[in-house]
């Protein structure tokens, strides 16, 4: 088999309180190209899998601020040196505080203007489409996923947010079904719409919305999902020709 | 400190304290054989208080239907089983949590989740599904929406944390449930059929193994306290026998207990509910016909200086008991260790046959365990039929319920009224999308899910209408169950089998006693017509406050299945040209309607009678078509009636998720789907059926908002309609209109009677949170 088609490894790190990490491994498994396995928290290696996925869920009941004790998981120092070399990274949700609390993604996420948990349809568009988690999208196109949490009220300072935003590290936003970034389509009040963002090395993001429950269009969350864990397939792959 | 009350022995004055008669004192003296302890006297008190013994009930419940070729397990355990086919089986159970949530509705409702969910997976199954049916006083009152606003609140905490989709629940508002809102958390699970675990201690000389949270003093009394009495002034003052909830903790324990029972490490389990260690000790050895030893000073606990007796009955969460042979407890102890979970040896199975309770080598009670579930007392109250039965229909005249002109108007009142508007705010606080199953989300007739690794699906339903129970309550519970039978059938799913959670008043009064049979009585009849068997449920008595009770409200879960899930559809209407049609028979009835409460502010008159074997051929039609994929959309026509059935059709158009946003083309068209309208022309006949007051009356307003079992608003593409018409045969079914576009039109002989925009629908519909500011 060559290095272009053997079947990409997803890591799916579980911590006490995950709940989206079987969905995370199910979705990976409707991929003909991957394959996904479980990494337990007090664990200190990845087990040479090719991308990370930290899942969404309560870690630790989210007791203290979410993501701030899992951080602290013999698995995130593996995580972080993954990142470090390079590895791709997905923060979904509560992976999503996780990689902020870490400082793997810049920026913190508040409760939600709201004061409640939501769960909704959101559409999400994508502001950068030159990432390794967007590259099967086009910018301005529209993703529509499921959002689901309580603290997804993204906030940053202005200067890092204008340097974030000079960079292309702004990935998604929540906008209208016209693709307008009004307030109506933001269901968390995060700062300019963001939804999704990059580190400035475009290997770790984090998103609050749930792709690994938009993989399959005779589900209730569609399919649109598909496109991000595509888009990090695809360059692990092509990263792969390029290395071989 | 040395413990008040151990081995001090209690008399009759200490007993009827603790709620028990002089009477049963009398009997616990006599199997004691003499004056209990304070520990025994604790444990008597609560395994025969109502909550526990069903002492009221018990009589009565026999009545049900409770087997049939799919029941693998029935009444009596944690949860009922039914058999789904492929080797998947199918768990489920309703309880209610009334009274915590009365009295601290955030953690009453959210440890109400809780326990429904041990109850799951105690069985063996891994939790799926939670659902929850919710009655609160009027909206206009503040403690109602603070009661409102802290139940979804506790529900969401607690099933979001655990990763269980809530996908479906209702939510009524009447002023009888002011002083006693209702909170009944169902839940089902998923398990092989060969993996079914039943709560029996078994094999002399194994441990008794607990496991999960410490046990503090939170929750004491809460069965006996709360749950079996009623309400008054002193409702703050319970505040304290109200559990605290953990799901952290519960979601580990879901995760560890589902590895030990699977890896057959565990004899037995039991999770700690109602009277905590008591309760679940006496079953287990009753059931399991063995004795048990409880250590009461070995139990891990959060306050040093608890007595033996409060160790015995605290009502701590998160907390499962587990028969353990002593080769396999390292094993055992390892799976707890990676969760995290505290797991400690605080007894051991005997050959006694007694529960006995030691404290530091003392034994401080000794109880036969068999006599303690066995000989709890039966109490039948003689029923009375309460004076306010009325035996026929209002007449609807002029003077009383004067005809509204502006019907217009009069739907989007109707849309508008809480219990009708669109419950949205609730459910878009619960997850109900993880886990990866959900095919159709809250908001509509049915939550369907798939079975994966299977071409199956389930759905789940839940009905009551409480003032139609209170009318008649032998014609609403039985409309309960036709009606959640419906809404099952609507989605294309075969009713399989029934969870009810029965919420009534005080039995000891004659005339909630006669409320009470009625009800069974109209439940039994439709379970055996519908084939629809009760296999487990929750009797929730003294629902009343300062001498007022809740109306009678038996809430019907039900589950259904599909051999192909794929099938399913929702009650949205879909494109323009199709044919929107009336099933069932004409007439309809303003008694107990929701036109007769939000126009005329009265509830009174007599409600229909479902008729049974009507109603079980125009399921069975409405499934075989769906089977066929012959219909497009298929809607239950409930509250509010025909008019009110057409909106949320209309509604659902656009603003549902699922299969639509799914759509390209139906994105392409604005994002959320584009609105659907429709064209209806009332049929006359709906004005004048034969035997119907209301068709007598000759209104349009009553036709189209009166309120009529058996009836169903479906649509079919046109090229589809004659094989429709050949499979609906005798089965009563009318052309009403057509789907056309943003606007919802009725017209009568060329009269326009409605014309409303979608948009102006949907405004109405969704507003319930501009009430809750």
């Amino acid at each position: 088999m060559s290095p272009a088609h053997r079947p990409v490894r997803f890591g799916v790190v579980v911590f006490p309180g995950s709940n989206c990490d079987t969905d995370a491994h199910h979705a990976i498994g409707t991929f003909p190209g991957a394959g996904a396995q479980f990494l337990w928290h007090k664990d200190t290696d990845l087990a040479g899998v090719d991308a990370v996925i930290l899942p969404g869920g309560f870690s630790y009941g989210d007791y203290l601020r979410c993501g701030a004790i899992a951080r602290f998981s013999p698995i995130m120092q593996a995580v972080r040196d993954f990142a470090a070399d390079g590895g791709l990274v997905i923060g979904i949700c509560n992976g999503f505080q996780t990689l902020v609390e870490s400082g793997l993604l810049p920026g913190g996420l508040l409760r939600n203007m709201g004061l409640k948990f939501v769960c909704r349809y959101v559409n999400l568009r994508v502001e950068n489409a030159d990432t390794p988690f967007t590259s099967t999208c086009d910018e301005g196109d529209l993703l529509r996923i499921i959002v689901k949490h309580n603290e997804g009220n993204y906030a940053v300072d202005a200067e890092t947010l204008a340097r974030m935003n000079a960079n292309g590290q702004i990935v998604l936003r929540y906008a209208d079904a016209s693709g307008a970034l009004t307030d109506e389509a933001n269901p968390n009040g995060a700062v300019e719409n963001i939804a999704g963002i990059c580190n400035d090395t475009f290997n770790v993001f984090g998103m609050m919305p749930h792709p690994e429950n938009s993989v399959e269009a005779a589900m209730a969350g569609g399919a649109d999902g598909r496109r991000i864990f595509q888009s990090m397939i695809d360059t692990v792959l092509q990263r792969a020709e390029v290395a071989s | 400190m040395s413990p008040q009350y151990v081995n001090r022995r209690a008399d009759v004055d200490a007993a009827v304290k603790l709620g028990l008669t002089a009477e049963e004192y009398a009997h616990i003296c006599e199997i004691q054989g003499g004056e209990p302890t304070y520990v025994e006297l604790a444990i008597y008190s609560l395994m025969w208080s109502e909550h526990c013994s069903y002492k009221h009930s018990r009589p009565i419940l026999g009545r049900f239907p409770t087997s049939g070729p799919r029941v693998l397990q029935g009444p009596g355990e944690n949860a009922g089983v039914i058999d789904i086919g492929d080797g998947w089986a199918i768990a489920m159970k309703v309880e209610s949590h009334n009274h915590p949530s009365a009295v601290e509705p955030f953690q009453g409702a959210a440890t109400g989740v809780g326990g429904i969910v041990r109850d799951i997976f105690t069985m063996g199954a891994r939790p799926i599904v939670s659902c929850d049916s919710l009655r609160f006083g009027e909206l206009d009152e503040p403690r109602q929406r603070y009661l409102l606003d802290g139940v979804v609140g506790g529900i969401a905490h607690y099933g979001n944390c655990l990763g269980i989709p809530t996908v479906c629940g209702e939510i009524y508002f009447e002023p009888s449930y002011e002083g006693n809102c209702l909170v009944n958390a169902m839940a089902a699970g998923i398990l092989r059929t060969d993996q079914i675990v039943r709560a029996k201690a078994a094999g002399v000389g194994n441990h008794v193994v607990l496991i999960g949270n410490k046990t503090g003093r939170d929750g004491i009394g809460g069965a006996s306290v709360l749950a079996s009495q009623e309400f008054d002034e002193t409702l703050e003052e319970k505040r304290p026998s109200v559990q605290v909830g953990d799901p952290f903790t519960e979601k580990k324990l879901i995760e560890a207990c589902l590895v030990l029972l699977h890896d057959h490490l565990v004899v037995s389990m039991q999770d700690l509910g109602a009277a905590g260690l008591t309760s679940s000790s006496s079953e287990m050895a009753s059931k399991g016909m063995v004795g048990l030893d409880i250590h009461a000073d070995r139990v891990p606990l959060r306050e040093a200086d608890m007595e033996p007796w409060e160790i015995m009955i605290s009502e701590s969460q998160e907390r499962m008991l587990s028969i353990v042979e002593p080769g396999k407890l390292d094993a055992v102890r390892e799976v707890c260790d990676r969760w995290d979970l505290d797991c400690t040896v605080i007894g051991e199975v005997t050959d006694s046959k007694m529960l006995r309770v030691w404290w530091h080598g003392e034994m401080v009670g000794d109880i036969p365990a068999r006599r303690l579930a066995d000989e709890a007392p039966v109490v039948r109250t003689p029923s009375v039929k309460p004076a306010y039965i009325a035996d026929d229909p209002v007449a609807v005249g002029d003077a009383d319920y004067p005809a509204a002109k502006d019907l217009g108007a009069a739907l989007l009142e109707l849309l508008a009224a809480p219990n009708i508007a669109d419950k949205r705010w609730a459910w878009e606080q619960y997850d109900y999308i993880v886990q990866a199953n959900t095919m159709q989300i809250p908001g509509g007739d049915a939550a369907v899910l798939r079975v994966k690794g299977t071409t199956r699906g389930i759905a789940f339903a839940n009905d009551c209408n409480g003032r139609h129970c209170y009318l008649d309550p032998y014609r609403g519970a039985k409309a309960a169950v036709a009606e959640a039978a419906r809404n099952l059938s609507c989605a294309g799913a075969l009713p399989v089998a029934v969870t009810d959670c029965l919420n009534f008043g005080n039995p000891e009064k004659g005339e909630i006693y006669w409320q009470f049979e009625q009800a069974i009585e109209g439940i039994a009849e439709a379970c055996e017509a519908l084939d629809t068997p009760v296999v487990s449920g929750n009797v929730s008595f003294y629902n009343e406050s300062f001498g007022n009770a809740i109306y009678p409200t038996p809430m019907v879960g039900m589950l259904g299945l599909y051999d192909d899930v794929s099938v399913h559809i929702d009650h949205g209407f879909k494109d323009e040209g199709d044919l929107v049609l009336l099933l069932g028979p004409d007439g309809a009835w303003l008694d107990g309607s929701e036109f007769q409460k939000a126009r005329y502010g009265k509830v009174e008159g007599r409600v229909p009678d479902v008729d049974l074997e009507a109603e079980r051929r125009l399921q069975a039609a409405l499934r075989a078509a769906v089977g066929r994929r012959l219909l497009k959309s298929a809607h239950d026509c409930a509250e509010g009636g025909l008019a009110v059935a057409l909106a949320e059709c209309a509604i659902g158009s656009g603003v549902n998720g699922g299969a639509r946003y799914a759509d390209p083309e139906a994105r392409a068209q604005g994002g959320a789907g584009r609105w659907r309208g429709t064209d209806v022309e009332l049929p006359e006949a709906l004005l004048a059926a034969p035997g119907q007051p209301l068709g007598a009356a000759g209104r349009p307003d009553l036709a189209l908002f009166g309120e009529a079992p058996t009836r169903v608003v479906a649509t079919c593409a046109p090229g589809d309609f004659e094989a429709l018409e050949a499979l609906l045969g005798d089965i009563p079914h009318r052309r009403v209109g057509v789907v056309t576009g943003e606007t919802l039109r009725c017209t009568m002989k060329g009269n326009e009677l409605i014309s409303v925009t979608v948009r102006a629908l949907r405004d109405a519909y969704e507003s319930l949170p501009g009430r809750l500011a």
